[in-house]
C-alpha cells in the first residue's frame, strides 16, 4: 500500500505491505539510524517519533502511519548532536546501538517533563535498554543536559 | 602525560551516538540473499530424512543447504589462537541436532518472506533420541551427546567423548588433604551460577560477497576477524588467501562474538550461488541458539585457623559446556587460575574441572570468562567462612591477600606453576578505599530500617588477567602520511569498548603529537596487522604494548629521514613530535616537510612503523566491591542500594572510558546476581529466550553506582596500564549475596538471588 | 512474523464489526504490541484509528475510557490523577516504557482479558463496565468471567465517586510483568480487594472485602482480610515465581495496600 507521509520534515510517498512494521520500512528507505533490538517491544532500540511522540518502531504498522509526522534521529540531529555531546564527554556511549533510540527520548522528555527530577528522568528512560554502559553515565550527561542537580 | 590518562571523548563517539549507518546491517547490499535457519524442534534427535523439493520450488527461493550440502570437516567455532583448545565438534550443519534450536537447513531467498515460507514446507523426519538436560547427570550417561567418532582435539585437553566430558582440568600447589587435616575450621558449600546470555544489542549478524578477485568477504560483527577468516577457511575448504573478513562498528560483544556464531551459513549460500548473502539474528536465535556463559556447580572447601587465616583452598567444578565444546576448557580454566592466587597465604591450593556435554544451548566465552563463576564460588565461601569465625569479611582479605612483590604458583605465566612474581597490585588499598567510600564500619552488618525493611552490607574481592600469557599477540602499524599525521593500523575490535580511542591515545602520547593527527583503522584482515582480537582482557595491555613498540620505531625512522634530508647525522637531531631539529637549534624540517618530501621523488621512502606484542605474562588488574542492599523481610525483595567498585587496573588510560566499563560490569554482573535467571521446559526448549523473559537490568534496578580507582603501576604495561574490561563483572554477585545474608541470614548459593528465594529463607528461619 | 493480507479502516462501529465478523482471521489492531509477537495469520486487519475511541471524558457521574487510548494517556491525565487517588496512572507506569505505553491501549488490554495485566486489576476495585458493540454494557467483573464472543471493545465506564483505590504490585527486575498485584479500594465502607497476576486473571476478593466491610478495620482485623484473601483466591506458578510464594505475598500486598487506604 502507498503511504504518504512527513519524515523529517520532508513529504515522502512510501510503499510498505500491510504486515510491514515501520522500523522494516524505514531502514528499506535508508533512514538506517533506526535500529532493532528485539523482537517484543522490550528494548526501546526503534524509538521514533509520531506526530512528536516516542513510540516503538518495531510495533507500529508502516500502514497506520499514513498522513503522519515521522521524526528520526537524522532529523532532528543538531539537537541530537547538542546532547550527545555531553553523552560523549562522559563517555557513556559505548557500542552505540542503543544511542538513537535512547537520545530520541531524551529529546521527546526534554519537550514533556517541565520539571525533570532524577526520578522523573530514570522514569521515563526506563523503555530504553543498555547493555553496556550500565546506565549512570548516561544519567549523568541527561541531568547535565537538563540542568538537573 | 599529556593525551594518556586523560579523559578524551571517544573518537567515533558523536557519529555512533547520533545514529550513523556504520554498523554491519547497515552497509549491506539491499539486493543480499536473506538467510533464514530452520531449527529442531528437539533437544536431540537424528535427521533421518529431509525434503526440501516444495520448499525449493517457491518462486524467490534461491538455495536450500542441508548436512548432505556441507564439507565434511568438523571445527570449532571458538575464536582462538590456532591451535584452538575447544574440541573440533561441529559441522555447518550435521545429521544429528543437539538441542532445542540447532541448526537443520539454511534457506537463502530474495527476501525474508519468502524464506519464511519456503522453510516452513521443508518436511524433516526426525528420529526422536532421548536427550540429557541435567548437566550433574551428564558425566557417564547413557545418552552420548556427540556419538560421532570424528571429533578431532588438538591436544590433550581430557576429552571423553563417551563420557560426555569435554574437558578435564587440575591445578594445584601442596597436599590439599594434609592441610585440612591441620585446620581448625574446615568449611564446605556448593554454589551454583547460570548460564547467563550475552544481550548484546546488536544481534549477532554477517554479510558475504565475493569481490573483483573472487575471493569471498565476510563483513561482521565479530570481536575476531582473524580467527573469522581461519574458520571460515576450514568450515568451507577453502585457502584462507580466499577469504577476507571486514569488521564495521559492533553493537557490543561480551565475548558472544568470540565465537563464530553465524559467519559460515552466508559464506556458504555466497560460495554456492555467487551472490551476496547475509544473516540476521533476531533476538530470540541470538539467545537461544548461539552461546551463553558455562552454568556451573562449584564445590569449595576452604580451611582456615580461628583467625581467619586461610590455608587451605580446595575447589571442585563441573561447567556445562552445551551440546558444543565452545571455550569449555579454557572457561573453566579461569576458575581457579583467577581465584586461587588472591589468597597468598594459603599452604595448598586445588583446581579440579570437569566440563560436560548435555543438549542444551552451547556455553561459550562471556566477560569474565569462568573467573566470574569463580568468584561467585570462592568468595561467597570466604564470606561464609568470615561469617562463622565472626571475623569482619573485609578484615580477613586484608590478612589474606596476595600484595606487590609476593610470588604465586598458580599466577599466569609462561612456564605453568612457576611461582611468578605479582609486579603490581594495590588491591589492600582498594578494600581500604572501598569501606570508606560505603561506610562499612558503620553499616556493616546490617541496619534496621523499620519493621519490615533492613539494609545489609557485603563485599567480594577479584582480579583477571591481561591478555593471555604466551598466547595473545598483537601487532601495529603506524604510517606517516603525505601531510604529516598518521594512520594507525590494528586488528583490535573496538566492541564500544573505546579501544581505538585508547589506543591512538597512546600513539599520540608516544608521538608528542595530538588526538586529531592519529587516524585508527580496523580491522581488515586483508589490512590490518594480526591481532589475536579484543577478548582476554586482552586489548589494552597486549595491543597497546605493540602501539607503543609500532610509535617508537616510525618516531626513529622520521628523525633518521629528517636527518637524512637535512645532510646531518641522526645522532645530531631530535625529533619534538612537530619539527626534527639539530641539537644546536641550527637547523629544522618540520614533520609536513620531512612527510612530503619523503613522499616526493626526492625522498622515496614512505615511513612505516611496526610493533608486535606478545605478553610472557598476564598481570592481573584488582577491585574490591562493595554492596548495599535493602532488603523487604516481607517479600523479599532485593533493592540494591549502592554498589561501589575500588579498581587497580594500573595506569587508567582514559579515566572517563574506564569508568563506564566498569559500571557497564557491574550492571552486568547485578543482572547475574538478581534478575538474569534462564528457564528450560521440560523438552529442553529455552524459553527465558526473549528480552520479555529473560530480564536484563533496567534503570530502576540498579541504585547508585559508584566507581574509584587505586592505581599501581604495572611495570610490563604501556604506561603501566592493566586491563580492565572483564574483571568488573566479578564482584556483583558475590557481594550481593553476602549483602542480603548480612540483611536478613539467609544464605543463597544459587543464583540469581531472586525474591522468592530470599523470602524462602527467611519464613525456613522463623 | 504475523502476516496480514488485507487492511481495513472502517468509518463506522458497523462497518467495523461487519469486516471483522466476516471472516474468522479478520482482527482488530489495538496498540499491536502484543499482536506482533508470534505468527498469527491475519486476514484483514482491522483499524478502529478512524471512530474516536481515543478519549478520557469526565462525565457528571462517571469516567469514560475510549478503547484505543494508549496507557500513557492514561497516565497523565489530569482526570485520572485526580480520581480514586491516581490509581490507573500509578498502575499502568509500570509498564515497561513510555514508548510501549504510547502504544498500546486500554481497548485491547481488557478485551484480551490479560492474566498479568496491571490495568485491569486497578480497574475491577473501581466498580468499571465495559462497553461492547454487540454485547451492551456489562460489569468488569463479569466480563472478566465470560469473556465476549467476537466484538468490539468500545470504551470503559467508571462511575465517578470519592473511592479511595490504591495499587500494589511486587516485580522482579522493575520492568518485568508482576510476580503478583493487588489493588484495594474503599467508598464509604464499601471495600474491594482485587488480585491480579495470580497469574490467572485479576479477581475480587469476596470474603476479603465483605470482612473489611464488617470489621473494625484493627490491625488484627486488617491482617485477617489479608490471609482471607490469600485463602479464598487460586494461584499457580510460572517462570516468575511459584505458587507459594504467589501465596505468600498476596498476603502482603493486600494487607499493604488496605493500610494505604486507610492512611
Ligand atoms: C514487552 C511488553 C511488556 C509488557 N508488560 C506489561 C506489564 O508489565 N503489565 C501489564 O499490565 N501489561 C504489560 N504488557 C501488555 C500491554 O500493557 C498491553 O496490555 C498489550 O500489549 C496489549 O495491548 P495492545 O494495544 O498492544 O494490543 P494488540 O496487540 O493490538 O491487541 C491484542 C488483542 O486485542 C484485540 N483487540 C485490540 N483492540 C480491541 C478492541 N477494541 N476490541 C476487541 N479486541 C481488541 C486484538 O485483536 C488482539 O487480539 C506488556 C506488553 C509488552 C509488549
Ligand atoms: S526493537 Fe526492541 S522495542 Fe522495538
Ligand atoms: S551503548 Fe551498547 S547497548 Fe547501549
Amino acid at each position: 500500500m502507498k503511504i504518504n507521509v512527513t519524515i523529517n520534515n520532508q513529504k515522502r510517498e512510501l510503499e510498505a505491505a500491510y504486515d510491514e512494521f515501520l522500523v522494516d520500512t524505514l531502514r528499506r528507505y535508508g533512514y538506517l539510524s533506526v535500529k532493532k533490538g528485539c523482537d517484543t517491544g522490550s528494548c526501546g532500540l526503534c524509538t521514533v517519533w509520531v506526530d512528536e511522540k516516542p513510540i516503538l518502531s518495531c510495533a507500529t504498522l508502516s500502514v497506520r502511519v499514513n498522513g503522519k509526522n515521522i521524526t528520526t534521529i537524522e532529523g532532528v540531529q543538531k539537537e541530537a548532536k547538542q546532547f550527545a555531546d555531553f553523552l560523549v564527554n562522559e563517555g557513556a556511549e559505548q557500542c552505540g546501538f542503543c544511542s538513537p533510540g535512547f537520545i530520541m527520548t531524551v529529546l521527546a522528555m526534554k519537550r514533556e517533563l517541565a520539571h525533570p527530577t532524577e526520578e522523573s528522568i530514570v522514569h521515563y528512560l526506563t523503555g530504553n535498554l543498555c547493555r553496556c554502559t550500565g546506565y549512570a553515565g548516561q544519567l549523568r550527561a541527561v541531568k547535565k543536559y537538563l540542568g538537573v542537580v | 602525560m599529556r593525551v594518556v590518562n586523560q579523559p578524551i571523548a571517544k573518537i567515533d563517539g558523536m557519529d555512533i551516538a547520533t545514529g550513523k549507518p556504520v554498523y554491519t546491517d547497515d552497509l549491506c547490499n539491499q539486493n543480499a540473499l536473506v538467510l533464514k535457519i530452520l531449527r529442531s524442534p528437539h533437544a536431540f534427535a537424528r535427521i533421518k530424512d529431509i525434503d526440501t523439493a516444495k520448499a525449493e520450488q517457491v518462486t524467490g527461493v534461491e538455495c536450500i543447504l542441508t548436512y548432505k550440502d556441507v564439507p565434511d570437516v568438523r571445527f570449532t567455532l571458538a575464536g582462538q589462537s590456532y591451535p584452538e583448545p575447544s574440541p573440533y565438534d561441529r559441522l555447518i550443519l550435521d545429521e544429528y541436532v543437539r538441542y532445542v534450536g540447532d541448526e537443520v537447513a539454511i534457506i537463502a531467498a530474495l527476501d525474508e518472506k519468502t524464506a519464511v515460507k519456503a522453510m516452513k514446507l521443508i518436511k524433516v523426519d526426525y528420529e526422536v533420541l532421548k536427550p540429557v538436560l541435567d548437566f550433574e547427570k551428564a558425566t557417564g550417561n547413557p545418552v552420548i551427546v556427540h556419538p560421532e567418532d570424528d571429533v578431532h582435539i588438538n591436544f590433550d585437553i581430557g576429552f571423553d567423548r563417551k563420557k560426555n566430558i569435554a574437558s578435564i582440568c587440575f591445578m594445584g600447589d601442596g597436599d590439599v588433604e594434609e592441610e585440612l587435616k591441620k585446620c581448625e575450621v574446615v568449611l564446605e558449600k556448593a554454589y551454583y551460577s547460570q548460564a547467563q546470555i550475552h544481550g548484546m544489542m546488536e544481534t549477532y549478524r554477517a554479510f558475504t560477497y565475493l569481490d573483483h578477485n573472487g575471493r569471498l568477504t565476510v563483513v561482521s560483527s565479530t570481536q575476531v576477524p582473524f580467527h573469522v577468516r581461519r574458520i571460515v577457511a576450514r568450515a568451507l575448504q577453502i585457502p584462507k588467501s580466499k577469504v577476507r573478513v571486514i569488521k564495521p562498528r559492533i553493537g557490543g560483544g561480551f565475548g558472544g562474538k568470540q565465537n563464530v556464531s553465524v559467519e559460515v551459513f552466508p559464506a556458504i549460500v555466497t560460495l554456492k550461488t555467487g551472490k551476496p548473502a547475509k544473516i540476521v539474528y533476531d533476538r530470540k536465535e541470538t539467545s537461544s541458539c548461539t552461546s551463553s556463559r558455562h552454568a556451573m556447580r562449584i564445590n569449595v572447601r576452604l580451611g582456615a585457623d580461628k583467625a581467619g587465616m586461610v590455608k587451605v583452598i580446595d575447589i571442585d567444578a563441573l561447567a556445562d559446556t552445551g551440546s558444543y565444546g565452545e571455550h569449555a576448557p579454557t572457561v573453566f580454566t579461569l576458575v581457579g587460575l583467577k581465584t586461587l592466587p588472591l589468597y597468598n597465604q594459603a599452604k595448598a591450593v586445588r583446581y579440579r574441572g570437569t566440563a560436560v556435554y548435555t543438549n542444551k544451548v552451547s556455553a561459550g566465552a562471556f566477560r569474565g570468562y569462568g573467573a566470574t563463576q569463580g568468584a561467585f564460588a570462592v568468595e561467597s565461601a570466604v564470606n561464609e567462612l568470615a561469617a562463622r569465625l565472626k571475623i569482619d569479611p573485609a578484615e580477613m582479605r586484608e590478612k589474606n591477600i596476595i600484595k606487590a612483590g609476593e610470588t604465586n604458583p598458580i599466577l599466569d605465566g609462561p612456564e605453568e606453576q612457576k611461582p611468578i612474581t605479582l609486579k603490581s597490585c594495590t588491591l589492600d588499598r582498594c578494600i581500604q578505599k572501598g569501606k570508606k567510600l560505603i561506610n562499612w564500619n558503620e553499616k556493616f552488618p546490617r541496619k534496621v530500617f523499620s519493621d519490615t525493611k533492613v539494609r545489609g552490607v557485603g563485599m567480594a574481592i577479584t582480579m583477571q588477567g591481561s591478555g593471555i600469557a604466551g598466547i595473545d599477540t598483537a601487532s601495529a602499524v603506524i604510517k606517516l602520511n603525505d601531510d604529516g599525521f598518521y594512520t594507525l593500523l590494528i586488528g583490535s575490535t573496538d566492541m564500544g569498548t573505546g579501544c581505538d580511542t585508547i589506543l591512538a591515545q597512546m600513539a599520540a602520547e608516544c608521538l608528542d603529537t595530538t588526538m586529531d593527527k592519529i587516524i585508527v583503522h580496523a580491522a581488515d584482515t586483508d589490512i590490518s596487522p594480526y591481532d589475536t582480537g579484543s577478548y582476554a582482557s586482552s586489548t589494552t595491555y597486549v595491543t597497546g604494548n605493540a602501539v607503543i613498540k609500532a610509535s617508537e620505531d616510525i618516531k626513529k625512522q622520521i628523525a633518521e629521514s629528517g636527518a637524512k634530508l637535512m645532510g646531518v647525522s641522526a645522532i645530531e637531531v631530535e625529533f619534538d613530535g612537530e619539527r626534527v631539529q639539530t641539537q644546536d637549534c641550527s637547523r629544522t624540517l618540520t614533520l609536513d616537510e620531512i612527510a612530503q618530501r619523503l613522499a616526493l621523488g626526492e625522498g622515496q621512502n614512505q615511513l612505516i612503523g611496526k610493533g608486535s606484542f606478545g605478553g610472557e605474562t598476564s598481570p592481573p588488574p584488582f577491585i574490591a566491591g562493595f554492596a548495599e542492599v535493602e532488603v523487604d523481610t516481607e517479600t523479599g525483595q532485593v533493592d540494591l542500594i549502592e554498589y561501589v567498585s575500588v579498581v587497580d587496573c594500573g595506569t587508567v588510560i582514559n579515566p572517563n572510558l574506564a569508568r563506564v566499563q566498569v559500571e557497564g560490569g557491574v550492571v552486568q554482573g547485578i543482572g547475574l546476581a538478581l534478575y538474569e535467571a534462564v528457564h528450560y521446559n521440560d523438552k529442553g526448549k529455552m524459553i527465558s529466550d526473549t528480552f520479555m523473559q529473560y530480564k536484563v537490568p533496567c534503570r530502576k534496578d540498579i541504585g547508585k553506582i559508584t566507581v574509584a580507582f587505586e592505581s599501581s603501576y604495572e611495570p610490563t604495561g604501556p604506561f603501566g596500564a592493566k586491563s580492565i574490561g572483564e574483571v568488573v563483572n566479578n564482584t556483583p554477585a558475590p557481594a550481593i549475596v553476602d549483602a542480603v545474608y548480612n540483611a536478613v541470614g539467609v544464605r543463597v548459593r544459587s543464583l540469581p538471588v531472586t525474591p522468592e528465594k530470599v523470602l524462602k529463607g527467611i519464613l525456613e528461619s522463623e | 512474523m504475523i502476516s496480514i493480507q488485507d487492511y481495513a479502516l472502517p468509518a463506522t462501529l458497523e462497518e467495523t464489526y461487519e469486516v471483522l465478523t466476516a471472516k474468522k482471521s479478520n482482527t482488530i489492531l489495538g496498540g499491536c504490541a502484543f499482536l506482533r509477537i508470534g505468527s498469527k495469520k491475519i486476514g484483514v486487519a482491522v483499524d478502529l484509528a478512524k471512530l474516536n475511541l481515543d478519549f478520557i471524558n469526565e462525565k457528571n457521574d462517571s469516567i469514560e475510557i475510549g478503547a484505543m487510548t494508549t496507557f500513557r494517556k492514561i497516565e497523565t491525565n489530569p482526570v485520572l490523577i485526580k480520581y480514586f487517588n491516581g490509581i490507573l496512572p500509578k498502575a499502568v507506569s509500570h509498564i515497561v516504557g513510555v514508548q510501549l505505553r504510547n502504544s498500546v491501549t486500554a481497548g485491547a488490554t481488557i478485551y484480551s482479558r490479560y492474566g498479568f495485566s496491571d490495568f485491569i486489576t486497578a480497574l475491577l476495585s473501581l466498580d468499571a463496565d465495559v462497553v461492547l458493540y454487540k454485547g451492551g454494557q456489562v460489569s468488569l467483573e463479569t466480563f472478566l468471567e465470560d469473556g465476549a464472543k467476537k466484538d468490539i471493545l468500545v470504551k470503559v465506564i467508571i462511575p465517578k465517586t470519592d473511592r479511595k483505590a490504591v495499587f500494589q504490585t511486587m516485580r522482579n527486575s522493575r520492568s518485568d510483568y508482576a510476580v503478583l498485584n493487588a489493588a484495594v479500594s474503599n467508598k464509604e465502607n464499601d471495600w474491594k480487594v482485587v488480585v491480579g497476576a495470580r497469574p490467572q486473571r485479576a479477581k475480587i476478593a469476596r470474603a476479603a472485602s465483605h470482612y473489611l466491610a464488617e470489621s473494625q478495620l484493627t490491625k488484627e482485623d486488617i491482617e485477617y482480610a489479608a490471609e482471607l484473601a490469600a485463602n479464598e483466591l487460586t494461584f499457580g506458578s510460572n517462570i516468575r515465581g511459584s505458587r507459594e510464594y504467589r501465596e505468600a505475598i498476596c498476603k502482603v500486598l493486600v494487607k499493604r495496600a488496605i493500610m494505604e487506604v486507610l492512611a
